[in-house]
């Protein structure tokens, strides 16, 4: 008598269970995310769920990776528009500046004499680096813009032919882009370390915002180093992101590739940012500029402007003058 | 028009990979691309569990969204579909995918991964329907023959279906109901936003 009790009760716990356990997803259902696949997800907090496979290929035993979701969300959303609002705004800045500041000019005109600023191992190292960044930047740039701004006006299968073009470019150029920046490095990481001249030249707005102002500098003032170790790290920073992209899944997982991405989008458009102003100050900007990367040789009065401090030093070695 | 799916019943898939053979024999499938694989959960262990994935074409489909060439489409039966003509195979379809639907023919090879290959869900490509250059590119169209996805239609145990969402949901609702338990649609809350419930 007792043992059929203890048989029922056994009996009705086990059906109570088994009510409990079975129970649960059906209820879920009704929340619309069943509840065996709720549950293993937010066990593994939106990482992927991973199982084994017979096919001999590692990568397939990934069933769902739900972060694939938020690496499309992070893109499209937030990086896509800083990227946008930030090309915009530096483009707009750039013309505002020059509408109001104007081009500026050598403030004792030209000395008709120059002086060499830029060898050619230097000039070379600048090109390489110049002509591989414009078809990187471009063709980086129509990969994340050109859906929505290119396409629309050439059509499907000529945007498509446009971006294989840029994307093989992408790839191969990115081997002399990195040669230059090193070769640029090396030449230039002495002329660029942090001095308290460059206190001053800072504290002076560079002169950019004055007529008649020109705070001392040497072979490079407080900005172009700004410029010199945005591109360094950055390179360095592009490099790294874009060649663990460029061997997917040599060095790390999805997961990685992913993030290398997101870190190769937000770096390469600040990139573009940074050098559309260098490209302005070396160009219409600023008279007399561009002539140091183009003809190497400056207008000997530009120089005492603009690098007074290098100008001295070159005269005390007795070189650079014509 | 009914809106295609994939249910794949992991209470009766017992991981025999017909689906994947069916899926490769049907479509010529190049070697190292599989369309659809199966994956073992918890494999030996407590709970252990098999599912068969491959493309689920999507609701919101995060590869048509990231795709710098805008090479996807999707059918009025709801079926994702993209032209190889356009495809630059750039991956960044792969690094959406929440289920590693899309294949490359060259993984690894220096960026240069070739034109990316995915469940078709049997139904071919833009090309005309049924034609030889469709087949080359995309594999057999067995929708437009009026027949339901291969890997479906031979599984053993019934454990996979596809077809008309509605229709597949509510067979596997009654499985649920007659036999008192059921893991959930796999994939169908990331698909679709929802469960299997119809």
């Amino acid at each position: 008598m007792r043992l059929f009790h203890l048989k029922r009760t056994i009996w009705a716990v086990l059906a109570l269970g088994v009510m409990i356990a079975f129970a649960a997803p059906q209820p879920a259902a009704a929340q619309q995310v069943p509840a065996d696949e709720a549950a293993l997800l937010q066990q593994l907090k939106g990482g992927p769920v991973t199982g084994r496979v017979s096919i001999p290929d590692v990568k397939s035993s990934v069933l769902i990776q739900p972060q694939g979701r938020e690496w499309r969300e992070t893109l499209e959303g937030p990086v896509k528009s800083f990227g946008g609002w930030l090309l915009l705004v530096t483009v707009v800045v750039l013309a505002a500046f020059l509408a109001i500041r104007g081009r500026i000019k050598i403030d004792s005109g030209p000395a008709g004499r120059t002086i060499e600023r830029f060898n050619g191992t230097e000039r070379f190292a600048h090109w390489l680096t110049a002509i591989c960044f414009i078809v990187l930047g471009l063709s980086g740039l129509n990969l994340s813009f050109g859906r929505a701004v290119v396409l629309p006006i050439i059509g499907p299968e000529a945007f498509a032919s446009l971006t294989t073009f840029g994307k093989l470019a992408h790839n191969f150029l990115s081997f002399p882009f990195v040669l230059g920046v090193l070769l640029m490095a090396i030449l230039w990481i002495r002329h660029n370390l942090p001095n308290a001249i460059d206190i001053t030249w800072i504290k002076q707005g560079g002169g950019l915002l004055q007529k008649g102002v020109h705070p001392p500098a040497g072979k490079f003032n407080a900005g172009q180093k700004v410029i010199f170790w945005f591109v360094v790290i950055g390179a360095l920073t592009l490099a790294v992101s874009g060649y663990i992209l460029m061997f997917p899944f040599y060095v790390t997982d999805i997961a990685g590739m992913q993030l290398a991405q997101l870190v190769h989008a937000v770096a390469g458009v600040v990139m573009v940012a940074i050098i559309l102003a260098h490209i302005y100050i070396g160009s219409i900007g600023m008279e007399g500029a561009f002539d140091a990367m183009g003809s190497g040789k400056v207008d000997l009065n530009w120089a005492k402007e603009h690098h007074s401090l290098w100008v001295q030093e070159v005269r005390a070695r007795g070189a650079g003058d014509d | 028009m009914a809106r295609m799916k994939f249910l794949c019943d992991s209470e009766r898939c017992i991981e025999c990979n017909a689906c994947v053979t069916a899926c490769k024999n049907e479509h010529e499938v190049p070697w190292g691309i599989n369309r659809r694989r199966v994956v073992t959960l918890n494999d030996g262990a407590k709970g252990e569990r098999s599912i068969s994935m491959a493309c689920m074409h999507c609701e919101d489909a995060p590869c048509m969204a990231v795709c710098p060439v805008d090479c996807f489409y999707k059918t009025e039966e709801g079926v994702v579909l993209h032209s190889k003509d356009l495809c630059i195979g750039c991956g960044y379809c792969f690094y959406a995918c929440p289920f590693g639907a899309p294949q490359y023919p060259q993984v690894g090879n220096f960026g240069s991964r070739g034109k990316m290959d995915k469940c078709t869900f049997c139904a071919g490509g833009p090309e005309a329907d049924n034609t030889k250059e469709e087949y080359l590119k995309y594999g057999a169209n067995r929708l437009a023959e009026g027949k339901l996805p291969l890997c479906a239609e031979m599984c053993s145990t019934k454990a996979l279906l596809a077809g008309d969402g509605d229709v597949i949901a509510q067979i596997y609702k009654e499985r649920v109901t007659r036999r008192g338990y059921g893991s959930g649609a796999w994939g169908w809350a990331t698909a679709y936003k929802t469960g299997s419930s119809v």
